[in-house]
């Protein structure tokens, strides 16, 4: 079974990722991240064919996450896919779906990802991590511990250092 | 200056180890070619011509005596001894090895400075005015904005992977000498009616492939709110800028194929979401960044010397250097003085090792050991006591900086071009030098006034040709080096984009070109006090193209007919 990053630990991941042509019938095996264009062309049948099990679905960085809004509680998952290293609107979508559209279920990036973006992706508000086949992932977690304060405002930290200061009497 | 607290030290600090890490799982081969690169360019190392460049912030342009010490120590002990001050208030040095930039960027953070961000596809280093904080006419002093600005966008955990770079200038002049308008963000801080501080912000400027000045989307906008406001014009950019080209990629593609309207309304709708949540500033944290900048402890003086108004009057020397090189102060008696880096056959910008540590003295002795650097490419002291100016001169001859040349033709800015920079088509430094060469004497450049002449040995604009009154850009036409003319650019209030004259020139001709268009401005001004860009602003570009090539047709037009359908 695969590995990512969950909450800052190394974990089994028991997720399936469907390819971007995936059928209904390949996500009704249960456990299945869908992509975002099979959600929208077949939302019914998903649900249908998850009865009592669990979904997730997963956006590319072109998608809007506010498309998903009316749906966010029937994830376990959401995820964001960085198709090309660099790619900073996984950034940007994390944010809004927490932020903005109140998203508490686990927020997965994955993609062209390193260990070098774990820290800004998790200040974004993703909670999961799958990177590159080339990242050991267990030395990866010393990046989490890379920077030990930030100046702004994100999905982790809501109060900018200048507010944390101020009420600290820093 | 800004000092940093113990936050601010921690996170540079921070930012080294990271990049030991980064080089050493290169260096191991654990880390990919293109991987590092980007993380390396965050830290402002590409790989050039002859060796990694090394490019260190100067946030805003402001430069303390013992940092500039330290930058020579760089220049001597891991470079080849000198460094190259940019148009974006940076120095650059062009032979560090890769191995060796991780103890760079220590020794860097050990005086308060980084090279954190001054390349790759994020926000760059925060341009500003070189006077920022002493001109007379400033109307808000923008170094406390630049600061907050400078946190703000310091590893923003959103805007780190950007469509492309990312470049902000703040004034607080209603004269703008941070060239805003041709930023990603050009941000005026302004007062309203009611005497309140607030931001004029335009979007969309800058140079490069499409020039283009850019659009105010905010007539004014309150001091509270600049830092969400940014959140949101970043955000919009951030996600809907275009990413499957890089040279579509720069805001200001998407403000022109949006239109300035539009992308306005954007960010509108966005911030409507941002505004008034917990970034918006408060005057307590705008008081302890103000509070955390060394203030000069000035004193009274009377407005004038008599001895020094005495030598102006005697000595002609002296009296173009305070009429080029000096410039006004808010404080009474006090001045700011352009150290000039553009004496002939120097590369623009180019600063050695030992005249780091002098001009670091000059700061000491002068200037309450503070100093700014220009995006003109030259140094500033900018409180020095007018009774000091003459001792002063002495000290900027003795250096070759004391060139009266500020605002005149010589006065070029230059990119270090083909010589150096893996990007360029041509070589800019030698062209510099042959103008300024062929433009040598001080009573023929006083005569021709104000002007600027601004080269680019490539497309990438580093030399800001299409802002020059003339600018020249190298272009490379199978292996050669050719240089297309424009005139009509200016930075600016009244910011333009410079027009090209036609068929680009040889090398060895650029002087004789600038030349013709001096001499046509000479024949055409209806006073002295009418500047070369305001006879081109009146008579258009026509006759200076008829003036150049009228003359020059039959020479080469073979080679010229050749290069228009290479350029085209």
């Amino acid at each position: 079974m695969a590995k990512l990053i969950r909450n800052r630990k190394v974990v089994e991941d028991s997720w399936r990722l469907l390819p971007p042509d995936a059928t209904v019938e390949q996500a009704a095996e249960g456990d299945s991240i869908v992509p975002l264009s099979l959600w929208k062309s077949s939302r019914e049948a998903l649900i249908a064919a998850a009865g009592s099990g669990r979904l997730g679905v997963w956006l590319d960085g072109a998608d809007e996450p506010g498309d998903i809004v009316a749906d966010l509680d029937r994830f376990t998952i959401v995820a964001v896919r960085a198709a090309k290293f660099g790619d900073g609107r996984i950034n940007s979508s994390g944010r809004l779906l927490r932020e903005r559209y109140g998203y508490k279920g686990e927020l997965r990036a994955f993609g062209e990802l390193l260990r070098d973006q774990l820290l800004m992706l998790e200040r974004c508000g993703f909670d999961a991590f799958v990177l590159r086949d080339s990242e050991n992932l267990e030395d990866a977690l010393a990046a989490f511990g890379e920077f030990s304060d930030q100046y702004q405002v994100s999905a982790q930290e809501p109060q900018p250092l200048f507010r944390r200061r101020l009420a600290a009497g820093r | 200056m800004y000092q940093y607290d113990p936050i601010d030290q921690n996170l540079v600090d921070e930012r080294v180890h990271q990049f030991r890490g980064q080089t050493s799982r290169y260096l191991a081969g654990t880390l990919g070619e293109d991987e590092f690169r980007q993380l390396r360019l965050r830290n402002g190392l590409y790989v050039q011509r002859h060796a990694p460049m090394l490019r260190v912030a100067i946030p805003y342009g402001m430069l303390a005596s013992r940092q500039l010490r330290q930058l020579a120590l760089i220049a001597r002990r891991w470079d080849r001894g000198y460094g190259h001050f940019t148009t974006r208030q940076n120095i650059q040095f062009n032979w560090i090895a890769l191995k060796d930039a991780p103890d760079v960027l220590a020794s860097l953070a050990e005086v308060q400075m980084h090279a954190i961000q001054t390349s790759g596809n994020c926000v760059r280093n925060i341009t500003s005015d070189p006077f920022a904080g002493i001109a007379p006419d400033e109307v808000v002093d923008p170094l406390v904005w630049c600061e907050i600005l400078r946190q703000w966008s310091t590893f923003h955990p959103e805007f780190n992977w950007l469509p492309r770079k990312f470049k902000i200038a703040v004034s607080g002049s209603p004269e703008d000498r941070a060239a805003i308008l041709v930023h990603d963000i050009g941000i005026a801080a302004v007062r309203n009616g009611a005497g309140e501080t607030g931001f004029r912000v335009a979007v969309g400027g800058g140079l490069g492939r499409t020039p283009l000045v850019g659009h105010v989307i905010r007539e004014f906008l309150p001091w509270q709110h600049l830092l969400t406001y940014m959140d949101a014009i970043l955000r919009v950019y951030n996600l809907h800028g275009r990413r499957d080209n890089l040279y579509k990629a720069r805001i200001k593609i998407l403000v022109k194929e949006l239109g300035p309207e539009v992308f306005a309304r954007d960010v509108e709708a966005e911030w409507a979401h941002l505004r008034d949540g917990p970034a918006t500033l408060i005057q307590e944290e705008v008081d302890r960044v103000g509070a955390r900048f060394t203030q000069p402890a000035y004193e009274t003086l009377a407005a004038t010397m008599p001895e020094i108004e005495a030598l102006i009057a005697s000595d002609k020397g002296f009296a173009a250097w305070c009429r080029r090189n000096v410039h006004p102060h808010r404080v009474a008696g006090y001045a700011a003085v352009t150290l000039s880096l553009k004496k002939t056959g120097v590369p623009p910008g180019d600063a050695t090792a030992d005249e780091m540590d002098r001009i670091a003295a000059l700061a000491d002795r002068f200037s309450f050991g503070e100093m700014r650097i220009t995006h003109e490419q030259n140094i500033v002291l900018a409180d020095v006591r007018r009774r000091d100016l003459k001792a002063l001169w002495d000290e900027a001859k003795a250096l070759g900086m004391a060139t009266p040349n500020v605002g005149l033709l010589t006065n070029i800015i230059c990119c270090p071009g083909g010589d150096f920079c893996a990007l360029a088509n041509a070589r800019s430094i030698p062209v510099a030098e042959a103008i300024q060469r062929r433009f040598d004497d001080l009573d023929y450049l006083l005569d021709i006034g104000e002007i600027d002449l601004n080269i680019s040995g490539c497309i990438n604009a580093c030399g800001h040709h299409h802002v020059g009154h003339i600018g020249v850009l190298g272009v490379d036409k199978q292996g050669e080096e050719f240089y297309q003319v424009q005139v009509g650019g200016a930075q600016g209030t009244a910011a333009s984009i410079g027009k090209v004259l036609g068929p680009a020139f040889s090398q060895e001709e650029i002087p004789d070109v600038v030349q013709q268009l001096i001499d046509l401005y000479i024949e055409q001004r209806d006073s002295d006090a009418e500047r070369f860009i305001d006879v081109v602003r009146r008579i258009g570009i026509e006759p200076f193209k008829e003036r150049v090539y009228g003359k020059a047709d039959k020479k080469s037009q073979g080679g010229r007919g050749q290069l228009e359908t290479a350029a085209s």
